[in-house]
């Protein structure tokens, strides 16, 4: 399993989005957040993005306000993960148009599904905008 | 706000709160968060009961938020979740679906009733409740839905719409993992899709052989040409990053392949302009291609590249891959090693320690001198944290292998010493381990020891620090144990007396106190050594009837005295009191008393002339010791209180005779001097025997046996542990046991040299042994042949031959040892224990992983299919599928016996018997439970990445001459 799981955080620590790819109980997945969030929260821009948590590692990046943090394999490429984040920060912007923390809000579901069609089983099967996109907008048309 | 609790469905759906709603008001709410997820519960709780769909899906879209987000348990709804998931309408089956991908697991109940479901969407014609489906199966599929669906699944790869087709490979992953005999069906068509000409199917289909060939990459070899044109042809640089990684695994295991994809790596890296595929490159060539020498070189040059680069990530990766190429290209790392001492003061915690196990990876024993230095300095200057993560890794890479790389420990112990001083200094355990245990295993470093000891001791800084007290306690053993080296033993006790002492834990007070001890008679003894070298002479004179006024005199001991003819019965009494009772006692016995210059005092003379041991400081020392101890006879602590007694006891009464001596004739004073210093001379033997190392297992060999009486006779005890401490198997902790063969030689030695002693100290040494710490003193290397081995004997080192053979039996022992042949200074002989010195590490075996799974597609890719088996039949049969997954998901005990035999063997088969072993193979695999599957990974995982590489390594040699290479079809291909 190359994703374990995606968490968007805002700044004050409260999680936005939470997907993971592996079961964990309610109870490991509040403290894992809490863990990871409090390591990676703490770093200034100055410092490299890749963090080393348990067994595997994180890579996050900031978009404003928004924390992106996703935690992979200790073999996963870290720079197509930082590439990842921006494809998927990317691919909300062109959805919502200038996304912001409300959006994903709002419209958790949608972000969800983004996440979806990009990646199924902790495994990145899709990088391209449009093509996730695609599907998103039909629905939205039909429903 | 509840008005939604109104009866009417229709009300509930006009007054419901939307999603929207519920998230606004979560913004607006001046309730606290668990008050105000509490009511939006209260009123979840009634809507998703409704029947009206659109009430219910919309309640369940605000509890699967509320659960995702605020964590709130929703297994109560999960069946709510599947009729949700069963509507008709789309957006509620959205809901339904995304809902179950979100709550569901494994041991979720309704997973058994939603199969039908989930066949009729992925038959659907609508390709979006096919992706629902599919990617609920992605989420949450069990052995169960993976079985019965697959057949659905099967259909999709070869789906018409791209879209449909890229998710069912996307699930494909999940469905292998819980039933590996889906591979059968479904791996051509999935191997098939490699050649896809549509790029979201390749870069799908490219992701899930990473996955798999990540688990147990042999099986793919014979898609290596595959692979390899995508290498070659492809562009996408996140297909290419998969790709690399493929054969970053499979390139270990086929050197011919290795030598193929060689220039193609290259190329990508020279030519690309994304970081993140160089990065995979050189990350391919450290690891896996690390014998190409060109290409080491090339990603060397783009490591240098990363190393100054101004973006921390890229130096992090930098480091990272120096880390991984360290192993095999030192080379690298040296020449990189500004570089990577500069990033010890970078700014990012992450990036310093990644340098810190780069600098420490340098390491050997030519250069530790030097980098400790600079790391120590580095060390003084860092923050608290970092400066114990340098501290504990000195130490660390300095302990490994018993002091490996530690050729002049004298400047160890003093570097020792000098991190104790560091402010931010933490590591008082480690340190106090060290000190203590380099004394007992190097002999020629006590000398040094016993300085920088007494350099922490008299430092009365030092004892306001609390990390520090264990390194004290550490320096107050050392330098009381081995105090014959000190240079000015009256210097040290008043470092072991100062005032301030009181800011130590009584424990390590009580160190001191004991410590004190021993320099005292080391100070007496050499006194009385100094006044008169007829002292010998003297204590044989000493007959029976003078030990009654020994008894007499120590009156503070009088009732231990009297238990003590009858032994010891509280083994919690503390050390130091039973000695001068048992050995008091003891006193008419051993009235043939030899002055024997034990082992530690041959260097005694040397010292013997700085020192004056004069009559007056003599006195003054023992004045000191009332001063200081008199109240502490009355401290609350009973450690302190006992030791001090005693010592406080052992003065009155030495007191008396040394003063008196100055005053009284002489013939008097040659007799009550005699008395004094048999005694002294007694104490001084007792604590003279050496200690030794404690075996790890030495714990793990003393069993009780059944009906074992305790009894009071201490003879009884002496035969027991005899038995015990042979190395008796039964009683072995994994079959370790000490090298009898290293101590022959030296306990003969020991033997001849140490018989005096042994008489002397038998108190000591029962003591010792009644309290179950198993010294395991010197003086038993006579009785039982497996002790462990003196440090450097003075008469060992004569014999040069012997220890050059006993230092050639412990190279080998440590595979690592790598010795300079023109060192400038011999190395100490280091004392080891074989067993025990470390921890064991029990080896696990690494199974194979994944055994059903590999073996399926390596059937499958292999054109194995000649089985006579039900299990590759159509799995539409569902009735012999369900049957199959039973037997499966029962493991019973004794084919998992079997498997592990079979494991056993198959070293051996595949060496010697190869051929039969391919035939066999199916039988082999179809043994295995794929039941286990899952629970053989996870377990693979944990174990180290080195060891699985090294095993992976070895399996390729056997596979090198196994025949599951020459006689499949596949092998002219395997070499593009």
């Amino acid at each position: 399993m190359g994703i374990r799981f995606v968490l968007m955080v805002n700044k004050q620590g409260q999680t936005r989005l939470a997907q993971y790819y592996e079961y964990l109980t309610l109870e490991e997945r509040r403290a894992l957040e809490g863990e990871i969030v409090r390591k990676c929260l703490a770093r200034n821009e100055n410092q490299c993005s890749f963090v080393e948590h348990r067994n595997y590692k994180i890579v996050y990046r900031r978009y404003a306000s928004l924390f992106f943090l996703v935690g992979v394999d200790d073999d996963e490429n870290e720079l197509a993960i930082l590439e990842f984040i921006h494809l998927l920060v990317e691919t909300m912007d062109r959805h919502f148009g200038n996304v912001c923390e409300l959006d994903i809000m709002f419209h958790l579901e949608k972000a969800h599904f983004m996440l979806e069609e990009m990646v199924m089983n902790g495994c990145i099967v899709e990088t391209s905008k449009s093509n996730i996109l695609a599907p998103i907008q039909l629905m939205d048309k039909t429903s | 706000m509840s008005s939604s609790s109104s009866s009417s469905s229709i009300m509930d759906n006009l007054f419901q709160r939307t999603l929207d709603d519920l998230i606004k008001s979560t913004r607006l709410t001046f309730l606290p968060e668990h008050a105000f997820i509490s009511n939006a519960m209260d009123e979840i709780r009634k809507e998703i009961k409704s029947t009206d769909p659109h009430t219910k899906s919309t309640a369940l879209q605000k509890l699967s938020y509320l659960s995702s987000l605020h964590g709130i348990d929703m297994s109560f709804a999960s069946f709510h979740v599947v009729e949700v998931m069963s509507s008709s309408r789309f957006s509620h089956k959205k809901i339904g679906y995304h809902s179950a991908s979100q709550s569901f697991n494994d041991s979720t109940p309704v997973l058994l009733l939603i199969t039908n479901q989930l066949r009729k969407d992925l038959t659907s014609s609508n390709s979006f409740e096919v992706n629902l489906a599919l990617q609920c199966l992605a989420n949450v599929a069990t052995l169960d839905l993976a079985r019965d669906l697959t057949p659905e699944i099967f259909t999709l790869l070869s789906s018409s719409k791209v879209y449909v087709k890229k998710k069912a490979i996307g699930v494909v992953l999940r469905v292998f993992e819980k039933y590996p005999d889906a591979v059968r069906v479904c791996f051509k068509r999935l191997v098939e899709n490699l050649e896809s000409l549509d790029p979201p199917i390749v870069v799908a289909v490219v992701g899930v052989f990473c996955e798999l060939a990540s688990k147990d990459p042999r099986a793919y070899l014979p898609l290596a040409p595959e692979f390899y044109r995508i290498l070659v042809d492809c562009k996408n640089n996140w297909v290419l990053i998969k790709v690399l990684k493929i054969f970053a695994k499979l390139a270990p295991l086929e050197p011919r392949l290795a030598k193929r994809i060689v220039e193609p790596v290259c190329e990508v890296m020279r030519r690309t302009e994304a970081k993140s595929l160089m990065f995979e490159c050189v990350r391919t060539v450290v690891t896996s291609l690390s014998d190409y020498e060109s290409a080491v070189k090339l990603a060397m040059d783009k490591i240098r590249e990363l190393l100054v680069e101004q973006d921390p990530n890229l130096r992090y990766l930098g480091l990272q891959a120096l880390s991984a190429v360290v192993g095999k290209h030192l080379w690298v790392v040296l020449e990189n090693k500004e570089a990577v001492i500069k990033s010890l003061s970078d700014e990012d915690p992450n990036i310093k320690l990644e340098s810190l196990r780069l600098v420490m990876a340098m390491v050997s024993d030519s250069n530790v001198e030097e980098i400790c230095r600079v790391l120590v300095n580095y060390a003084l200057k860092s923050d608290p944290e970092f400066c114990n993560e340098i501290l504990g890794s000195i130490l660390e890479t300095c302990r490994k292998n018993v002091y490996e790389i530690i050729v002049d420990f004298d400047w160890y112990v003093s570097l020792l010493g000098e991190m104790s001083r560091i402010p931010n200094c933490q590591k008082g355990e480690e340190i106090e381990n060290q000190l203590i245990d380099i004394g007992l295993r190097v002999r020629d470093a006590r000398l040094q020891l016993v300085r920088v000891g007494r350099d922490l001791l008299i430092d009365p800084a030092l004892l306001g620090n609390v990390y520090l007290h264990r390194i004290l306690c550490a320096a107050a053993w050392v330098v009381g144990e081995y105090v014959e080296f000190a240079s000015n033993p009256f210097q040290l006790m008043e470092a072991l007396l100062q005032p301030r002492t009181n800011l130590l834990p009584p424990s390590i007070r009580a160190v001191y106190i004991h410590s004190a001890f021993k320099v005292l008679i080391f100070y007496l003894d050499n006194y009385l050594l100094q006044n008169g070298g007829a002292t010998s002479s003297y204590s044989s004179n000493l007959a029976g009837g003078d030990s009654e006024l020994v008894n007499g005199k120590r009156r503070t001991d009088a009732t231990d005295l009297s238990k003590s003819e009858s032994p010891n019965s509280d083994p919690d009494e503390s050390f130091n009191p039973r000695n001068i009772t048992k050995s008091s006692e003891d006193f008419p016995a051993n009235n043939n008393v030899d002055r024997i210059v034990n082992d530690g005092q041959t260097f005694t003379p040397s010292f013997l002339e700085k020192n004056n041991f004069t009559h007056e400081s003599i006195v003054s020392l023992l004045d000191l010791i009332e001063l200081v101890l008199g109240p502490q006879t009355a401290n609350e602590d009973v450690e302190i209180l006992e030791r001090a007694r005693n010592v406080v006891a052992f003065v009155n009464f030495v007191k008396v005779d040394i003063l008196d001596s100055s005053v009284q004739n002489v013939d008097i004073l040659e007799k009550k001097n005699a008395l004094v210093s048999a005694i002294i001379q007694l104490m001084c033997d007792a604590f003279s025997a050496e200690l030794g190392l404690v075996s790890i297992s030495a714990q793990g060999r003393v069993a009780v046996p059944d009906g074992l009486v305790l009894k009071e006779n201490l003879d009884d005890l002496q035969s027991i542990c005899g038995d015990i401490q042979l190395p008796s198997s039964s009683f072995g902790v994994g079959g370790h046991h000490v090298d009898t063969t290293f101590d022959d030689s030296l306990s003969n030695l020991v033997k001849s040299e140490e018989s005096g002693p042994a008489n002397e100290s038998t108190s000591l040494l029962e003591h010792r042994k009644r309290h179950g710490l198993y010294y395991l003193p010197s003086e038993k290397n006579g009785a039982v042949s497996d002790d462990y081995p003196l440090a450097n004997d003075p008469e060992l080192n004569s014999n040069i031959n012997d220890e050059a053979e006993n230092l050639a039996r412990l190279t080998d022992q440590s595979l690592l040892l790598k010795k300079k042949p023109n060192q400038m200074k011999p190395r100490p002989l280091v004392v080891k224990l074989d067993d025990g010195d470390v921890a064991p590490i029990l080896v696990k075996r690494s199974e194979p992983r994944g055994d059903s799974l590999s073996g399926a597609v390596r059937d499958v890719l292999l054109g194995n299919e000649a089985r006579p088996s039900s299990s590759r039949s159509n799995p539409s049969d569902k009735s012999s599928g369900k049957a199959k997954g039973k037997k499966k998901l029962s493991t019973d005990p004794a084919s998992e016996m079997k498997e592990q035999l079979g494991d056993a063997e198959k070293p051996d088969l595949e060496n010697q018997n190869s051929r039969s072993k391919h035939r066999s193979h199916n039988k082999e695999r179809r043994r295995r439970s794929p039941g286990k599957t899952v629970e053989e990974g996870e377990e693979h995982d944990q174990k180290g990445k080195k060891n699985s590489h090294r095993h992976g390594r070895h399996k390729t040699r056997q596979r090198a001459n196994s025949p599951l290479n020459s006689e499949t079809p596949v092998i002219p291909d395997f070499l593009l």
